[in-house]
């Protein structure tokens, strides 16, 4: 096989991992403080690319201006949704599933006000200015855009692990995590925290749904897809884990990037064999932090 | 349960008998009788996912596999053996369910609630994706139409009588399980399973039992449904199939014992009234969805019970 | 007659911390023991171990002769041990009798049966009916579980495990959350279970009016090590316990 095609396909994959990592991560985020697993996630992922595509449409601004109003935008429906719905069943008797539902609830909502407001139609979004194209290195044609989330995504990954492990509202978000009623009692105030943490991971959802905006057209509907990708990603890495979510991310995203290549019609079904064979070798993902196992 | 709750219970049973009996020998067009035919079914399937909720806790966000399972058993029978494979298309639909179930029950039921949750979901969808890409096999999203059951089953009624009957068994089946160890099992199994353990009982196992159990009810239902419409589509797969019968669960009251019947019966009325403006189904479901979950969690059975008690104590406070 | 539990050895840690260390002894056939100890010693954790629940770091668990280190609770009770629990683990949407009445019909293995209705089998019913009798709880058997009061309840966990017909009954502080008055009854109660069932039972207690007034011998624990075991009088004169247990109210 042609090294630069499997370069090509590396960098392809590479990029579709940081994507992935930025929407797995925010997941794991909110589940992981607030014990919320949020299957709405893809479809803040989806409003993401909605919002930043009618910030250029209707302000003109540039890409990342639009990035981050939509991250902005995002963020603040998230915290809305928590405190205005979400609130109303915590502590409820199998809260889990209700939860659930709840938030399965959110998809169906938020898929059909998308498409009254934006209506069917693929919309699309054009790269940033100045990384349209290509570069061209040792015989390779590597688009720069590509390049740039990459860069990015790895400078919010450093950022996030900085902030969790550094700084003094990242240890009480992760505090929090091992025990709510705890830090309730040492006077953190836990209901602000959950909005607030639910906002951060909405605004990570959504901030990684305008990044991908530039590449593939943006519709309604990816909620979906996108929330079972988060989901692979986990398994394979292992709930609750940082780095396993990372790497979790990076095998998808290769072997996405490379089924696509060279079996296109049957690309999407390559995730989920990824995932069956690593439920049935390694079920706690590769590197679990936290048992998800039964008792 | 109190005895006094079991006869309450056996009235409605008796009455849905009656009703759905006797409705093809009143004046129903064939168009009602297809939606009674519909409420049967999405009916069972309610109450078969009901079992897996309601009673043992286990959320499945992928029971439309099974349904389209048995759908798809009758359809490809009959799009490539011929029309008298209808039945037997049925048993495989059967078969085939009760193998996967085991299969994927094995892969995901170690894993706690969310987890398992979701993986039900990617399960369902990974059958959707091989079902809808598989187009020279499946017909993909063209689907598989001139599905008509052989015999005088050809005739609506008939066959009406026939799903009727089929669906009576299943809820009798389901009741019998509801009242049995294995169900009184099941539902500690939701409440408490640490002390199942200590009980000497296998959590998982039972699990896995009543996940099959669900699946392969399911897998009838959608068979079922293949002779009513007399074609099916790789939608009766998608993650909004499975999302339809949980809500209906949910509307009706998941673990009250004939809520999530009414649940469908309400949920297909409903689709059929606002009929024409369907373009923003999903809108009006996800609202229906919230409301319950965060106003009426008990739904509109459990709701409408715990109000009756709740009268019944305020005109006897009064009277004492 | 061999002995009904033996330990050996028995090594716990939980991230660094032991807490469970050279755990060592013998349980005999019909004693009614209690495990004493201060907060921490790792009473509950030891329970953990001997059902199942935990799998210890080292040492061995013999049950009736076999080997069951290692084994699931499942297994465990199956073969004979019941537990009930500190902190009641009831099924609280089911009626009183019910509880009890699914701890039977385990015992006699018709808890896969998917079609004849609860009520129709005999054998687990009575026998129900006759623990609840022995509770004193008969009248509550149509009650769901959720509606009685604390210290039924905790009667209720302890019938659930007697369903189980335990040739060993472990009980996690029978008495705790309870009044003085509710203290004693269950005090005899306990007495009155262990010579109609004929059981051997252990019971870790912080009521020391409890452990001193029915339990025949008493092993206390201390930072995961076995610290005594003796005759009541025995430990209540030992130094160590005492000084282990400074500030506490001995009796």
């Amino acid at each position: 096989m042609d090294p630069s095609f499997i370069i090509a396909q590396l960098i392809s994959g590479l990029t579709m991992a940081t994507l992935l990592f930025l929407v797995a991560s925010g997941l794991t985020l909110i589940f992981g403080v607030g014990n919320v697993f949020n299957f709405a996630h893809g479809s803040f992922y989806m409003l993401g690319a909605y919002l930043a595509y009618q910030t250029v449409s209707s302000w003109h601004t540039n890409f990342w201006v639009a990035t981050f109003a939509a991250a902005l935008g995002a963020g603040i429906l998230g915290m809305m949704a928590e405190f205005l719905f979400l609130r109303r069943i915590y502590g409820r008797s199998e809260e889990g599933g209700f939860q659930i539902l709840l938030t399965y609830s959110f998809i169906l909502v938020i898929d059909d006000l998308v498409k009254l407001v934006w209506g069917t139609e693929y919309k699309s979004l054009l790269r940033p200015a100045g990384f349209s194209g290509s570069v061209h290195v040792g015989g390779l044609t590597i688009p720069t855009y590509n390049l740039a989330i990459i860069a990015i995504g790895l400078i919010v990954v450093v950022l996030a692990w900085l902030i969790l492990s550094r700084t003094r509202p990242g240890r009480i978000a992760r505090a929090t995590a091992i025990d709510r009623e705890m830090m309730n009692a040492m006077g953190v105030n836990v209901p602000f925290t959950m909005t607030l943490v639910f906002g951060i991971a909405t605004a990570l959802g959504g901030f990684a749904g305008a990044l991908a905006a530039p590449l593939r057209s943006v519709t309604p509907g990816a909620g979906i897809e996108v929330i079972i990708d988060s989901l692979i990603v986990v398994v394979i890495g292992g709930m609750g884990n940082f780095w396993g979510a990372w790497l979790g991310a990076l095998i998808l995203g290769e072997v996405n990037a490379f089924a696509v290549a060279l079996v296109p019609e049957w690309a999407s079904v390559f995730s989920y064999l990824v995932m069956v064979l690593t439920l049935i070798f390694k079920p706690e993902g590769l590197f679990a932090a936290r048992g998800v196992r039964k008792v | 349960m109190a005895d006094t709750g079991r006869y309450k219970d056996l009235t409605f049973w008796v009455l849905l008998l009656l009703i759905f009996g006797l409705l093809p020998l009143v004046k129903t067009s064939s168009y009602q009788l297809m939606l009674a035919n519909h409420i049967l079914i999405w009916g069972m399937f309610a109450l078969a996912f009901n079992m897996l909720f309601g009673v043992t806790g286990m959320l499945s966000f992928g029971q439309a596999l099974y349904y389209g399972l048995g759908a798809y058993s009758v359809g490809m029978m009959v799009k490539y053996l011929g029309q008298s494979w209808f039945l037997p298309g049925i048993g495989l639909g059967l078969l085939l369910a009760a193998l996967l179930s085991v299969l994927v029950g094995l892969l995901i039921i170690r894993v706690s609630g969310v987890f398992f949750t979701v993986l039900t979901l990617a399960f369902g969808q990974l059958a959707w994706q091989i079902t809808f890409r598989w187009y020279h096999f499946t017909g993909g999203d063209d689907g598989i139409q001139g599905i008509i059951p052989p015999g005088i089953l050809s005739d609506r009624t008939v066959y009406y009588y026939f799903t009727f009957a089929v669906v009576v068994m299943s809820i009798w089946f389901m009741r019998r399980l509801a009242r049995s160890p294995l169900g009184l099992t099941l539902r500690c199994i939701r409440q408490n399973p640490e002390r199942v353990h200590f009980l000497g009982r296998s959590v998982r196992l039972n699990q896995l039992g009543i996940y099959m159990i669900s699946s392969i009810l399911s897998a009838l239902a959608g068979s079922l449904m293949a002779g009513v419409d007399y074609s099916i589509h790789t939608n009766m797969l998608y993650w909004t199939t499975s999302g339809e019968v949980i809500l209906m669960s949910v509307l009706g009251g998941i673990g009250q014992s004939f809520g999530p019947f009414i649940g469908a019966a309400v949920i297909i009325i409903i689709e059929d009234v606002v009929g024409a403006r369907t373009e923003y189904w999903s809108l009006i479901i996800g609202i229906i969805m919230m409301v319950m979950v965060i106003l009426f969690p008990r739904g509109l059975v459990g709701e409408f019970r715990a109000l009756r008690s709740r009268l019944r104590s305020l005109t006897v406070q009064k009277r004492g | 007659m061999d002995p009904v539990l033996i330990l050996d050895g028995l090594e716990k840690a939980f991230g660094g911390l032991q807490v469970t260390s050279a755990m060592s002894f013998s349980v005999e056939q019909g004693q009614l023991s209690a495990i004493i100890g201060p907060n921490g010693a790792g009473k509950t954790t030891l329970f953990n171990q001997i059902t199942g629940y935990l799998k210890p770091d080292r040492g061995r668990i013999t049950f009736y002769g076999e080997e069951i280190t290692g084994l699931t609770t499942e297994q465990i009770v199956a073969r004979g041990m019941g537990r009930a629990f500190q902190i009641t683990s009831i099924f609280p949407e089911e009626t009183v009798l019910d509880n009890v009445r699914v701890a039977c019909l385990s015992r006699l293995n018709q808890t896969r049966r998917p079609l004849k209705a609860v009520s129709n089998f005999k054998e687990a019913t009575d026998k129900a009916y006759a623990i609840l009798e022995s509770l004193g709880l008969k009248n509550h058997s149509d009650r769901l579980a959720f509606e009685l009061a604390h210290g039924d309840q905790k009667l209720l966990d302890i019938g659930m495990a007697l369903g189980l017909e335990p040739k060993l009954l472990l009980l996690d502080e029978p008495t705790s959350g309870m009044s003085p008055e509710e203290r004693q009854l269950t005090r005899d109660l306990i007495k009155k279970l262990w010579k109609e069932f004929n059981l051997t039972m252990m019971f870790i207690e912080h009521d020391m009016d409890t452990v001193f007034g029915i339990a025949q011998v008493v092993r206390v624990l201390h930072q995961g090590r076995l610290l005594a075991e003796g005759t009541p009088d025995e430990i209540h004169n030992n130094p160590e316990v005492i000084s282990a247990y400074l500030g506490e109210d001995l009796q």
